[in-house]
């Protein structure tokens, strides 16, 4: 092998060993969400700052740590407030949030609507439908931005990944009636 | 029609590595093994079940595979996004105590899921997903 060409297996190969770096960290925020992780700490168990962590993780996810990390929270929080037995503010601690205001800001850009007014449209609808034989009308008008009528029939870990909401993809504001 | 599903295929990016997983951490039985370095084709499979194999095979070794896509997928392994697998059994927390000591990487602890299953999720050497959901 020449020596240009063994330069460029080696930098391939350090290239491919920050990747799995990377995955570590974010298969981390996957695992342990709920725990008071902040992007310091997390930079640090790989060795890296935290500035250089998040650019980083943005280039090959195209989100954030951070921004990933309250994704995360906020998808686990819309299950929980589904189940109707935890308030808002025990769900918000629930998913490792430490601030009511940043969640309750945050779960409303993603879910286009306060965590409140989500708890008790999931309310309403759970009275309104024997479990599992909500049409998909009736759902359309509780999901909110995530919908379940289209989802059916999948595995459930593959319906989990097209319902969760997505960074760069918030919930559009509620339409302008037309004049 | 009489069409079982026989074998599906993951990539590996470290063949030795990927064989120690599935056979000593997932407890399949090997049942081939051919190629050399690099290029090994590797079937593994559940004991008591010869039909249904997983054949752990080197990425992009189809010679129609052009340079930059095979950069893609090498990065999209070491990512995490590229291949994955939905395994069953009927103890989840049993399997996943087993599965999780030694050094294997997880992804998420056996988790009661809102869409009426649990399951939990873990890496394997080439950064696979690897999920597993509980039969009941």
């Amino acid at each position: 092998m020449c020596q240009s060409e063994w330069r460029r297996a080696r930098v391939e190969a350090q290239r491919l060993a920050d990747l799995a770096r990377l995955r570590r960290v974010r298969d981390r925020i996957d695992r342990e969400y709920a725990l008071p992780l902040n992007v310091e700490a997390l930079a640090r168990d790989v060795n890296m700052s935290a500035g250089h962590l998040s650019r980083q993780f943005r280039a090959a996810y195209g989100e954030s740590p951070y921004s990933y990390l309250m994704t995360r929270r906020i998808e686990r929080a819309t299950a929980l407030l589904r189940r109707g037995d935890l308030s808002v503010t025990e769900v918000c601690f629930a998913v490792g949030c430490a601030s009511l205001g940043t969640f309750t800001t945050r779960f409303t850009e993603l879910v286009g609507m306060p965590p409140g007014a989500f708890r008790r449209q999931a309310a309403a609808t759970a009275a309104a439908e024997p479990a599992g034989a909500a049409g998909p009308a009736s759902q359309r008008e509780a999901g909110a931005a995530i919908t379940v009528d289209t989802v059916e029939g999948m595995p459930a870990c593959v319906a989990k990944q097209v319902t969760r909401p997505v960074r760069n993809r918030e919930a559009p504001a509620a339409g302008q009636p037309l004049a | 029609m009489d069409i079982t599903i026989h074998t599906t295929s993951l990539p590996h990016d470290d063949p030795d590595a990927s064989l120690a997983f599935y056979r000593d951490v997932l407890g399949f039985e090997v049942r081939s093994d051919v190629g050399q370095g690099r290029m090994r084709w590797i079937t593994v499979g559940p004991a008591g079940q010869p039909d249904t194999s997983i054949l752990l095979a080197p990425p992009a070794a189809d010679p129609g595979i052009t340079e930059d896509e095979r950069r893609t997928i090498t990065e999209m392994m070491a990512k995490g996004t590229y291949g994955w697998i939905l395994l069953a059994t009927p103890d989840l927390d049993a399997t996943f105590e087993k599965v999780q000591a030694g050094d294997t990487e997880v992804v998420q602890e056996p988790t009661e899921q809102p869409y009426g299953i649990r399951d939990c999720a873990l890496r394997d050497p080439a950064g696979n997903l690897i999920r597993i959901q509980e039969l009941r």
